[in-house]
Formats: C-alpha cells, structure tokens, sequence
C-alpha cells in the first residue's frame, strides 16, 4: 500500500512549488542592473528587511521621488496630449535605452517648452476671446441703444457713453484711448454699462443690481450668437450681452464692482453709429489676425506635443519599472561594509539556476570585479503558495483562492475542481440545448481570446473573460448531463434508439389510465424520452435525481477525506490519520456510505425496499426484522455492526489526539522545564540575524484546554456536517428540477400556447418572449444560481473536509506584472 | 423618538455613517506625525503624504512645493468627501450637514470685509478664503459700505441671514465692527445649531450639546482674553457670549469683569471640565492656551465616534479633518523654515 501511494505519478498542481529562501549580497554598482534583469526574470520575491523605516528615510528615496517626479511630467504629457485631441500612436523605433538621468533632462526640457507654449497661447486666446467678447457686445449692444436713444432723448438727456475699459484688456487699450476722451460728467444723466456675462450667473447679477440701485436702473440682455471658450477649462461657455442703464456716479461704482465680482466683462460701446461700426471694423481685423496667430501657436504646440507622444508610451513603461527597481532596492540592506547590499526574498526552488545566471549576466554586464553572492538559508517562517497555472487552470485556481489561498505544499483542490466543478454545475444545469448556447457563448469567447486579451473590458464582460474556460467547460459537461437528462429546451429526443416502452394497443387510449408495457431492453444512454408528460414523470426523476445528488455527494466528500489522508502523510503526521482520517471514514462510510451501497443494490435489483424506512429504523430499532424492505442477506448484523463502529468513532475521533499531543509535548520537554525557550532563541538569533530579527519567533506555547476545545469544536463539526452536507448535495437535485420544470413551463405555457393560435403576431410575441425567458432567466439567471451552488459544495462540503487555506501567494517582482492601474 | 432612533436611522442615514466612519479610519495616526515630523523638506511630506488619503492630489504638483500647496490641496480632499457626504444625505441630516459649514461663512464674510477695508483686492481675498465656507456672491461683498448694506445686498439670499437681525446698524464698517459682528453672528449661529440639534433629539442632541457648549464656552473666553485693554464695555461683551454652554449664566457674569487673564483663570477653574486645561498653565500665560483648547476638543471630537446612529460624528469627522490641515500646515512651515524643534509645540494628535 505504503509503495503503491508512493509510486503514484507526480501531480504538477496537486502541491505548490517548492520554494527556497535565498540570500543575495550585491555589490551595490551592479544592484540596478541585478534587479532589473531579476525583475525581467520575475520568479523572486524579495522580502521587505526595512519595514520599520519610513519611505523617505530608506536608502533610495531619492531615486524614488525622481521617478515620482518624472511621471508626473509624463502625466502632464499626456494630459496636455488628450487634451489637444492628438492620437499618436507610439512609433516603434529601435531608440537605445537611454539611463534615467538623461530622460530627466529631456522631459524637463519638453515640460519646459509645452508650459511656455501654453502660458503664450493663454495670454494670447484671452485676448483673443475678449476681442470677441467685445465683438459681441458690439454687435448686440448697438440693437438697445438705438432703441432707447430714442426713448431717451424723449427724456430730454443725452446718452453718454460710459468710458470703462477693463485692466485685463491691456493690448487693446490703445484701440480704445481715442474713446476715452473727457467728458463733462452729467450728474442727472441717464449713463450706461455694456458689458457679458455667462449665462449662468445672470439672475443674480440682475438681482444684485437691482438691489444696489434701489431698483433705479434699466437692464437689457440678449444671448450671443457665439459660445466663447473658458481658457481655464477649455469648454464652450453661453455668455449673455448686457446693458444697465443707470443714473449717478455712485451707482457707476457699485455697477462696476458688481460687474468684477460677478466675472462679468465689461466693454464700452460708442452710441454714435458710425464711430461703433469703425470700431468693429478695427475689432474684426485685429480678430482674424490673432487667430492666425492662434492657429499658428497651436499647429506649433501640437508638433511638439506629437513628438513627445511618439514615445510617451514608452518612457511611461520606463519610468515605471524604474520606479519598481528602486522600490525593490529599497528593500535591501546595506551590509557593514557599506559597499554591498543585502537582500533575502523567496523564489522556487527550480529558478535558482534561472536566477543564479541572471545574476551572472548582470555582474558581466556591469563589469563589476566580484560577483553577486547567491546561497540559500534556512527559513523559520512557512513560504509562500505559487501554482505554476495556465489559460485553464488559471481560472479554477482562483476559484479555489476566493475562499482562501492553500497553505505551503497543501493538497489543491483546484486539480479536481477542474472537473468536478463543471460536472456539478452541469448536474444542475442538464440541459443540452441550453448548453449549446453556452458553447457558442464560451467559443466566441475563446475564439476571440487573443483579441479581447489586449483591450480593456467592462468589469462585467472581464469576469466572463477571465471564466471562459471555466464556462466552456461547463458547456461541454452540461451537454452530457442535457443528454441524460435527455431534454433540449425541456423537449426529449430520441437520439439513442426508439423508446422502451410502447401502448398496450394500436388505439394507445389507455396509455394515461393504465400506462404502457416494456417491450424491450431499457434505453440505452439516459432518460427513456417516454417519461416525458407522463404522469410519473415527476417522481421517477426525482427519485433518479435524488440518490444521484447522494451518491455524487459521498463520493466527494470521501474525495476530501482521502486527500486529508495524503495532507497528513505529506506533512508527517501519524496521529492525524490515525485519529483523524481513519475514524471519520469510519464514521461518514458507515452510515452514508452504506446509503450509497443501498442505493446501488436497489437499483441493480429493482428492489421495493423503502430505503427511508431502512435509514431510520436502523437508529430507532436496529434489531427488529426488515421484513419486506430487506435487500440482501445478512443486512440486520450488518446494520448494527456499522451502527456499533459508528458510535465508536465519535470519541475516537474526539479523543485521542488532544492527550497523545500533550505526550509529545511532555516527553520533549521532560526534564528540562526551565531555560529552554530562552536560550534557544538567543542560539538563533546569533545563527540567523537577518531573518530572526525581522520576525521574532513564536514559542508554541502548549494550552491543552484550548487544543481540547478545538478539536471538540472539530469532531462536532464533523459528525453534524456529514449528515447535513450530505442533506446540502440535495440541492443538486433541487436546482436540476427546478431547471428543467422551468424551461418546460416556458416551452409549453408560453411557446407552444402561442403556436396554437393561427394569428402571426401571436406567435411572434410567443417566440419574442419565450427567447427572452430563456436568455435572462435560464440562461443568464440559472447560470449564475448553478455557479454559485457549484461553489458552495466546493468549498464547504469538499474543501471543508481537507483544506487549510491559510498560506499567502507567492508575489514575485516581475515588470510583467506591474499594472497600469496603479496610476 | 428617544431610544428608538436606532431602529430606522440606518434607512437614510446608514450609508454615509459607514462613509464617515470609513474616512474617519484614514485620519492620520501618531505613527503618521512622528513620520512626518522626521521629514527633511517639503518632497518628504509629499512622499509619505502619497501612501495616505491625500496621495491623489498631491500627485500632480511639480516639485518646488510649497506650504500653501499642500494645504490648498488636503483642504480640496476635505471639501470633496464633505461635498460627497452633502450630495448623499438627505433631510435632516443635509440640514445639519450644511450648519458645518456656516462658521466658515462667517469667518469668510469678516475676511472680505476687512480686506475691503484694507483695500485689498477681491480677487486675492476670494482665494484666501476657505472653500467650504464660499457662496454664490460671495465677492459682491465688497460692494457693501456698511452693515446694513451688507445685509441688504449679498447677505439676505444666504443662510446666514437670520443671524444678521442682532448686528443691523447703519454704522460704517470698521475693525471694531467687524469683530463685534464675527461674534455676534457666531453667537447667533452657534445658538441655532444648539437649537437645531435639541430639536433632532436622541443620541445627536446630547453629543452635540456638548460639543457646541464646549465650543460657546470656548469662544466666551476666547472674546475675554481678546478683548482686555479695548473700549468695548462689559455690557457689549457680555453680549457677545453664547446663552448656553457650561459657563451660561454664571461664568458670563464673572468673565464679563475680568480685567486680565488671571482673573479669566480664577473663573475657569471654578469648573472641573476646565480646570485641567488652566492648570497646564502657569500663571500669566495664553499663548499655549490654544493648543489646550484645541487637545481638549480633539478629545471630545474623538469620544464622539464611540456611540453609533447619531450626526454628531459628521461634526467630529470635520472637525478632525480641519485640525489635522492644521497640522500638516504647522508641520510643513516648520519644516519649510527648518524649525524642526519647534515641530512638537502646536501638533495636536488623534487617536
């Protein structure tokens, strides 16, 4: 036995990798180049030895603010790039991997020049948008003060221009001195404002004016034409041209300071014609000259913004993994000397050699005189898990790692969940109609695999991506269950031969009352299609379904168990599997294993037996007669010997194992009470500075109540789990009943129902909604219900029997794997 | 209601209380401080700032960073999660949420008008304002000549209006005025808020009591200290005080004849909650009466989030978030002008 187990094929996933902890001394003028080629290799995680210092006192933060720094220059590029609306692709030139200090230099030039460029064409759009602004209040302006030169020169007072002109509108200033000509200031005069505002604050810039004039003003708007951008944000803004008539030199002030505060513009308008239309003209002809310029300023700045996006990209790439590099640095020690740097980290053990001529190549590279130092030390804390997964494995060995990620060389679930858990999915999802269209589904998906690899997707269509082969297979496997269940949409087919069964007569009248004869050799590959509307359609399945839920469900469970059994035998110890493993099998074999054998012989037989009545009465009284229910000789003795063992491995498994660990525990520290844990520790520390002084260790400290109430807690958890996990498998009969009963609803109450009438559209709405209820509720809602019950009988009821899950993942620096997401 | 609150605070106000409890465990820690008061310069905050809360916004700030940088941005942080909270809440708590800010109103109404007095320009006064406390017409303040005017024009569309109804005089504005009506507004204000939050009951109303009393009581002797050696009466200054609080009534008539600051002193320790902040001090002293005030209030602040279904941990939550811009701001001016060991006299620590 010991030999067969032992001569077992390897199992690639079934343990993690081995893993070393390994030390490396650099020196410190090849420590960049090491790291960088060790970040290309990406199979070392290396450990943090300065987790008590903060980030800006290691020895590289300096290097660390730089390449902050840097990327945010990049940042800006391409902000400043998305902005200006240029979509550079990168160009991929064969340019040499400049260092660090260079591309510095160089984006600081380029940032240099894009923030002259944009501090320019500021200054020239704002006075390029206040000559348009002005434009505009022009135009519009003029409409009111013919209106009401009229009305006022009925008020016997002559309109006098107001000579405001704005301190931002320095460069025109001198197309508007000629303007500015003193004018005997009218006390009672009717004067005015022209000016613009957005749209947005007109309201209570009206209100506020009508307040601080007493409402002794007139106010006059009209919308622009044109929408003016915000130089600030780049948008398009609606600005609205005003014009306050007012009375009074006070009120001009308050006017004018309400106009500041509200960012309103305020422009002068000459009310005589001829003068305002010799103005515009002088305004529209500075107007096409700035934007010429404008437009010139902006080709310029979209050229060099282009350059820079050719290998945006690309710095971006760089500047990141130097990031990385140095941040890993940053993890090292220094040693005594000064002059070499420290660094421990885990990597598995069959990339030393990988790793050991990376580190060559890097100290040739650097023409360094002493190579790095590469040795292996002895690791007082559990290493980290690292499957070597792939496209498949993958998915299922996060699914494992939702629940929790396997302790150090445990025995992964993940190998058989690649099978088991599409095959319990399927026991609830037997359909193979609606697993075809799940095939389609997952096949489009791998089909287009290399594609949809590169971009990015939505979250939701991300998950389906990630589980493709997970659903693929969970197609194929629903298939096979569709094809014993023998239903497509709910309907049989009579794939494999004709039925059975058929009438007792050639009238078939009787076929409902008294049902049909068997006339030949049962189906040959699932459901007789025969059972299908009849009327013991419903209890023959779910009998069917039923022992088939209990036995798929034991036979899992004591899948658990056995790996619980090759868990302990991994990791040494005896007193798990002899009283642990032996007793539970007892226990879970001898009362649910002997309902599967039941199960068996009663299908073999096509015996009558009532096997509720054999489970119960087998606690109630287990020496009475069976009577009728008895399926083989011999079966009383044989209840009552199961029922015996049963009842002994409840404290055999409760037991045992807290007093033979407290043995162990007495023998090894027999005679030597005291001093023990004390020395021991200061022995270590001397042998292992570097890893001692970073995790203390931990004295196991030997409670034996606590050990006690654990494994209480644990043979209780048992003995109550195998009976209601074994009650939890029926779920897989519920599901697949409630699958199929709802498809055949929607077949025959909604598609069927919807054929019999003769009018078209009824049958189109019929077909309408017989294709959305199977879309969203079977397939998408049915789906997702079949997963997560899948889950569940994974992770309770089969990894709960073996599975520790508390280890950590194997994260190993690897450029590969720095994201973009953290930006 | 009493007693009961806890059964349906959760319809609507559960999810912001998980927010703020959330934000609350990002507040910066001792272990933080003592980090940052070890920094050389300022890319130092900066650094380790990026690992906390404020990361994201200081991310884009091009090196030579100054003290006023950093504090503009932590305070955007804070105005964003406060506008996020705000969006979020409903009646009452969006009610309660707004009284937060009020006190930023006001101290951003004095800042304009003074500054209009000054002559400064609006512009600038407008950005030294804090953000919490802007409003729409804010810069037409200084249109305003008087405090009639002021109240006319800008003041009546804001919530602060109510307020106004005690300081209404048609006199011309001046540094006196102005702080008579600081005060005076905030009286009105902290007694609307004391009123406001009688008026939600349950567990909101007792912390709240306290808090906003230990607030009144505060300013009481704050105007006290302030205003020895001025021309402002007893009376005037005995107007001035919040009519509640621990000190209402018989500390306000002490405080209101004290003539120096020991015989404020001789007041407050007649009250144990207070006694142990003046007996920090020697006699004769204030200027570390402040740090006291504001330990005392992070204290309280802090209690706050000890009880569950009720606003008050909005208040605290705020309240923390403004002290620790305090802090960063002293620590990055200290750093700035290489005080380091001046670095320990104003920081107050959380948690």
């Amino acid at each position: 036995m010991e030999d067969f187990i032992d001569k077992l094929p390897q199992m690639d996933l079934m343990r993690s990798e081995k893993m070393t902890l390994v030390q490396l001394i650099i020196p410190v003028e090849s420590s960049h180049r090491c790291i960088t080629y060790l970040g290309e290799l990406g199979l070392l995680q290396f450990r943090d030895l300065n987790a008590d210092k903060s980030p800006f006192q290691r020895t590289f933060a300096n290097q660390v603010k730089r390449c902050g720094e840097m990327s945010r220059k990049l940042r800006f590029f391409k902000d400043q790039i998305d902005k200006a609306g240029l979509r550079c692709s990168p160009r991929h030139e064969l340019e040499p991997d400049f260092e660090l200090g260079h591309l510095e230099r160089q984006l600081a030039d380029h940032e240099h020049e894009v923030l002259e460029m944009n501090s320019n064409s500021e200054k020239l759009r704002q006075t390029y948008n206040e000559l348009l602004e002005f434009k505009i209040v022009l135009q519009n302006a003029s409409g009111f003060l013919v209106s009401s030169n009229a009305h006022a020169i009925g008020d016997e007072t002559e309109l006098h221009e107001s000579t405001y002109s704005n301190n931002g509108f320095i460069e025109s200033s001198s197309l508007l001195e000629q303007e500015m000509r003193p004018e005997p200031l009218n006390q009672s005069g009717l004067r005015f404002i022209s000016g613009i505002i957005n749209k947005d604050k007109l309201l209570r810039f009206e209100r506020m004016l009508f307040r601080a004039t007493r409402g002794n003003m007139l106010f006059n708007q009209t919308p622009s034409d044109e929408e003016i951008m915000d130089p600030l944000t780049s948008e398009m803004v609606e600005k609205i041209v005003f014009v306050v008539f007012f009375s009074g030199e006070q009120a001009r002030t308050k006017i004018l300071k309400i106009c500041e505060a509200f960012g309103a513009n305020c422009y002068p308008v000459p009310e005589d014609t001829t003068k305002q239309r010799q103005l515009t003209r002088e305004v529209l002809s500075r107007l096409s000259d700035l934007e010429a310029t404008l437009d010139a300023g902006t080709r310029h700045r979209n050229n060099a913004l282009s350059s820079v996006g050719y290998s945006l990209t690309k710095w971006i790439t760089m500047v990141r993994r130097e990031k990385a590099v140095y941040d890993t640095l940053n993890m090292l020690n220094f040693d005594v000397t000064k002059k070499c740097l420290v660094g421990e980290g885990w990597c598995p053990t069959f990339a030393k050699t990988q790793i050991h001529e990376v580190l060559q190549r890097a100290t040739f590279d650097s023409n360094s005189q002493v190579g790095v130092i590469f040795h292996v030390m002895q690791a007082v804390e559990s290493p980290p898990t690292y499957f070597r997964t792939n496209k498949l494995t993958n998915a299922f060995q996060e699914i494992i790692d939702a629940y929790g990620v396997a302790r150090y060389q445990e025995a992964n679930p993940a190998v058989y969940s690649v099978v088991t858990y599409p095959f319990l999915f399927a026991v609830m999802f037997g359909d193979w109609g609606h697993g075809l269209c799940l095939l389609l589904g997952a096949l489009y998906l791998l089909a287009r695999e290399r594609k949809l690899s590169t971009q990015k997707l939505g979250s939701f269509m991300e998950m389906l991506f990630g589980g493709r082969y997970v659903i693929f297979l969970m197609a194929l496997f629903s298939i096979y269950c569709g094809l014993i269940y023998n239903e497509f949409f709910s309907v049989p087919f009579h794939i494999f031969g004709s039925s059975a069964y058929k009438c007792r007569d050639t009238t078939c009248s009787d076929a409902y009352t008294v049902g049909l004869i068997k006339y030949r050799d049962p189906y040959p590959f699932g459901v007789d299609p025969s059972w299908r509307g009849s009327r013991t359609e419903l209890p023959y399945l779910n009998s069917l379904k039923m022992k088939m839920s209990i036995l798929l469900g034991i036979s899992q469970m004591n899948l658990g168990l056995i790996l619980s059994f090759f868990n302990a035998r991994f990791f040494g110890s005896s007193l798990d599997i002899k009283y642990q493993f032996i007793p539970q099998m007892i226990f879970l074999n001898s009362l649910f294993g002997y309902l599967s054998l039941l199960i068996i012989i009663k299908w073999c037989t096509g015996s009558q037996a009532d096997l509720y009545h054999v489970m119960i009465y087998m606690f109630l009284s287990p020496t009475e007669e069976l009577g009728e229910n008895e399926l083989f000789w011999g079966q009383r003795p044989l209840q009552i010997v199961l029922l015996l063992m049963a009842f002994i491995a409840v404290p055999w498994m409760l037991f045992p194992k807290p007093f033979a660990l407290r043995k162990i525990h007495m023998e090894r520290f027999q005679g030597r009470t005291y001093g023990v844990l004390v020395t021991s520790e200061v022995d270590l520390d001397v042998e292992e500075p570097d890893s001692a002084r970073a995790h203390g260790h931990q004295e196991e400290d030997f409670n034996f109540s606590e050990i006690f109430v654990h494994q209480l807690i644990h043979s209780i958890e048992f003995v109550l789990g195998s009976v209601s996990n074994t009650a939890s498998y029926l779920r897989l009969w519920a599901l697949s009943l409630a699958h199929s009963e709802l498809s055949t609803v929607f077949y025959e109450k909604v598609l069927l129902l919807a054929w019999g009438y003769e009018n078209i559209l009824i049958r189109l709405i019929g077909v309408a909604v017989f294709a959305f209820a199977t879309a969203f509720i079977l397939l998408m809602m049915e789906t997702l219900s079949a997963f997560l019950h899948a889950l569940r009988l994974h992770w309770v009821e089969f990894m709960g029997k073996f599975f520790h899950g508390d280890g950590y993942k194997f994260k190993p620096f690897s450029f590969a794997l720095i994201s973009d997401d953290d930006e | 209601m009493y007693g009961f609150e806890a059964l349906t605070f959760n319809i609507h106000g559960g999810y912001l209380e998980a927010i703020v409890r959330g934000h609350r465990a990002g507040l910066l820690t001792t272990a933080d401080y003592n980090n940052l008061c070890q920094c050389e310069n300022l890319d130092d905050i900066k650094m380790h700032l990026s690992a906390t809360k404020y990361g994201s916004y200081l991310q884009n700030e091009p090196s030579p960073l100054h003290t006023t940088t950093i504090v503009e941005k932590c305070t955007l942080k804070l105005v964003d999660d406060y506008k996020h909270m705000l969006c979020q809440a409903t009646e009452p708590m969006s009610s309660f949420l707004e009284y937060i800010r009020y006190g930023h109103m006001i101290d951003n109404v004095v800042l304009i008008v003074t500054g209009t007095l000054h002559e400064r320009d609006v512009q600038e006064l407008i950005e030294k304002c804090h953000p919490l406390g802007m409003f729409d017409s804010i810069a037409t303040l200084a249109v305003a000549q008087n405090m009639r005017e002021l109240y006319r024009l800008v003041l009546v569309d804001t919530p602060l209006a109510p307020y106004f109804s005690e300081c209404l005089t048609s006199e011309d504005l001046d540094d006196m005025n102005i702080e008579i009506m600081r005060n005076t507004l905030y009286k009105a204000y902290l007694e609307d808020f004391y009123k406001f939050c009688q008026k939600l009951g349950g567990a909101t109303s007792e912390i709240m009591s306290d808090l906003l009393a230990f607030e009144a009581d505060r300013r009481a002797v704050n105007i006290t200290i302030n205003s020895i050696g001025t021309e402002l009466t007893r009376e005037d200054r005995k107007k001035l005080y919040s009519n509640f609080g621990l000190l209402y009534p018989y500390g306000h008539e002490e405080l209101a004849i004290c003539e120096d600051i020991d015989q404020v002193r001789g007041v407050m320790e007649k009250y144990p909650p207070y006694q142990a902040i003046f007996s920090k001090m020697s006699y004769g002293e204030s200027q570390m009466l402040d740090k006291a005030f504001y330990e005392e209030e992070v204290r309280r602040l802090c209690l706050a989030f000890e009880q569950q279904f009720h606003y008050a941990v909005f208040f605290a939550y705020m309240r923390l978030r403004e002290q620790e811009i305090r802090n960063l701001m002293w620590i990055s001016e200290c750093v700035a002008q290489n005080q380091k060991s001046r670095i320990h006299d104003s920081v107050v620590y959380m948690f």
